[in-house]
């Protein structure tokens, strides 16, 4: 049996495998078609103090392999989750990560004390890189004084694990994850989405009622894994690649470059068990390549390369 | 409850120009689905197109299943091309039906052009529970007209190539304005400018009325929160929104705002 659980910091994850902020409700809603179990982790939609209602409609677009996304962080807010989510959440075997946005750093503190109390709340993913929003988001994930505030303040409330989740929106995603390592992240989530747009070439009107929105599936994929690749070079805390993963030769393939886990996202609206399936999957071909733990694939690219243009501008 | 399934193809049938039918078999869908609930498709196993495609549950003859729609777009093309024997990957039943029994006596059924789609289901459940039933069908022209497996239909077109020429809202008002209905309630599904304009008259008539809904959904489940629709309540310019997927598709006309 190769072994396929990891560690971040006194928490274990059976597996490799997450689902993504925002692709998977609370966790309940697909209790039905698929068993959340199965997963190494699930990553709450993101949560913040008041709940939010979201963009107007219309929120998404369909892209060739992929979609846009205007949601808005629309979300029950944390009290709500902790009365009616968060029971349910407890029962659950899987390791439960809670996903935090908020538009000022006293939110992000207040969200997290709350939340940080709660049993069945097992690690935090800090979501700095939402592009969908007029306060926070983006404004704190392009600005690298401010992801290294936000994280070294949410480090002094908790022990728990602290996963901040980049943008891409960004020259260097590098410096942003060196910042989040130095003010104490436990890991940092790469990627959010990609910053992208659609028009209605009837009505000659955006497709998003914001204009633009967040690209996500397939077709960001091989950006996903550059910048994972850019990342890994850059810091010693663990990654967890996300973006576009779909099938479990793409999650090879971000393991390969340096992700110590992964994150499925889009693929959850198509398929809720891809997951589970790409979880079976990394077990399967490390059980063929006759290794002894899954993690030996982390980072083991054979990059005996003369010239990378990432390295140079580390 | 949904279920994911890998059903197989019955039969396709272009049943009018470019309105197609496509029947699958599936027991669990077929005993579980209630009329308004919809189907969530992956019209391929590749990501081009990447997301699934609802259509309602157009009816359900013993352990099949019907849907009916037009070709639109690449979805819809790919699924006009399935032969018997073909598979198809579905998740369904999903979303809240119609309040099909209750405290009226006829049904008031309004489709607008492919709205007709969820309303031969939603007609046998209610002869079931012994509705009166009046159907008004209305489209750009003849061509476009769903005439099949509906009660007392009539119909209006926008060319008037069949029934009256004008809008199947003004189609309804001249039938109540001349027939005398006991405690009605219309179902209506069609393009929303229809909606729009089908509740006002609803509400402007004190008529109950409950409408299927749209949306641009990715998941049909309440994942991505990607279809929501404004609902009454919103206060100081915040607006309040109910999910299509699954508070709705089927929305009582005055909990909800139509733009």
């Amino acid at each position: 049996m190769v072994k396929q659980s990891f560690k971040l910091g006194d928490i274990e994850f059976s597996n490799r495998v997450l689902a993504a902020s925002g692709t998977f409700g609370y966790g309940d809603e697909v209790k039905e078609l698929v068993d959340v179990n199965r997963l190494g982790g699930i990553v709450t939609k993101s949560l913040s103090w008041k709940p939010r209602d979201g963009n107007a409609p219309r929120r998404i677009a369909e892209t060739p392999a992929g979609m846009l996304n205007s949601i808005g962080l629309a979300n029950i807010g944390v009290h709500k989750f902790i009365e009616d989510k968060l029971p349910y959440l407890r029962a659950l075997k899987t390791v439960k990560v809670v996903n935090i946005a908020a538009s000022s750093v006293q939110e992000y503190c207040d969200v997290l004390s709350l939340l940080d109390q709660q049993q069945g709340v097992d690690a935090f993913e800090i979501n700095v890189s939402c592009p969908n929003v007029k306060e926070g988001g983006l404004s704190f994930g392009t600005n690298c004084d401010m992801v290294r505030e936000i994280t070294a303040e949410l480090r002094a409330l908790t022990k728990k694990p602290l996963i901040m989740k980049l943008t891409p929106n960004v020259t260097h995603i590098s410096e942003f994850a060196r910042a989040a390592e130095d003010a104490g992240a436990d890991a940092v989530s790469v990627i959010n989405t990609l910053i992208g747009m659609a028009v209605d070439i009837k009505t000659r009107k955006p497709k998003l009622s914001t204009v633009t929105g967040g690209l996500s599936g397939p077709a960001i994929k091989p950006i996903a894994l550059a910048k994972v690749y850019e990342v890994a070079q850059a810091v010693k805390i663990p990654i967890i690649g996300v973006g576009g993963i779909s099938t479990v030769e793409d999650a090879l393939e971000f393991l390969l470059v340096g992700a110590t886990a992964v994150q499925v996202g889009s693929i959850n609206f198509i398929d809720p068990s891809a997951g589970p399936k790409i979880a079976d999957g990394l077990a399967a071909y490390g059980e063929k390549q006759g290794l002894g733990d899954v993690g030996q694939l982390v980072g083991a690219m054979d990059s005996n390369v003369e010239f990378s243009v990432l390295q140079s501008w580390l | 409850m949904p279920f994911q399934q890998i059903v197989p193809v019955s039969a396709t049938e272009e049943i009018a120009d470019g309105l197609f039918v496509v029947r699958f078999r599936s027991e669990r869908i077929a005993q579980n689905v209630q009329p308004g609930q919809f189907v969530n498709i992956r019209v391929t196993d590749g990501f081009m197109p990447f997301l699934r495609r609802p259509f309602s549950v157009s009816r359900v003859e013993a352990e099949h299943v019907e849907i009916v729609f037009n070709i639109v777009g690449v979805g819809t093309q790919l699924l006009s091309l399935l032969r018997p024997g073909d598979v198809l990957d579905v998740v369904g039943p999903l979303g809240t039906p119609f309040r099909y029994s209750g405290d009226f006596s006829t049904a008031l059924i309004v489709a607008g052009g492919l709205g007709a789609a969820p309303f031969p289901l939603l007609t046998s459940w209610l002869q079931r529970e012994e509705k009166q039933i009046v159907s008004f069908v209305g489209a750009r022209s003849a061509y476009q007209l769903y005439r099949m497996h509906l009660k007392n239909p009539h119909y209006a077109t926008d060319d008037g190539t069949a029934g009256m020429k004008g809008t199947v809202v003004e189609l309804l008002d001249r039938f109540l304005k001349s027939t005398q209905v006991q405690k009605p309630k219309i179902f209506g599904c069609g393009p929303t400018k229809m909606l729009k304009v089908l509740s006002e008259y609803a509400q402007k008539n004190t008529i109950a009325c409950e409408l299927s809904l749209e949306g641009d959904m990715a998941c049909g489940i309440g994942l991505c929160q990607g279809c929501p629709v404004e609902r009454v309540g919103g206060s100081n310019g915040k607006k309040k929104y109910a999910l299509v997927c699954t508070e709705g598709p089927s929305f009582q006309c005055q909990d909800i705002l139509l733009s």
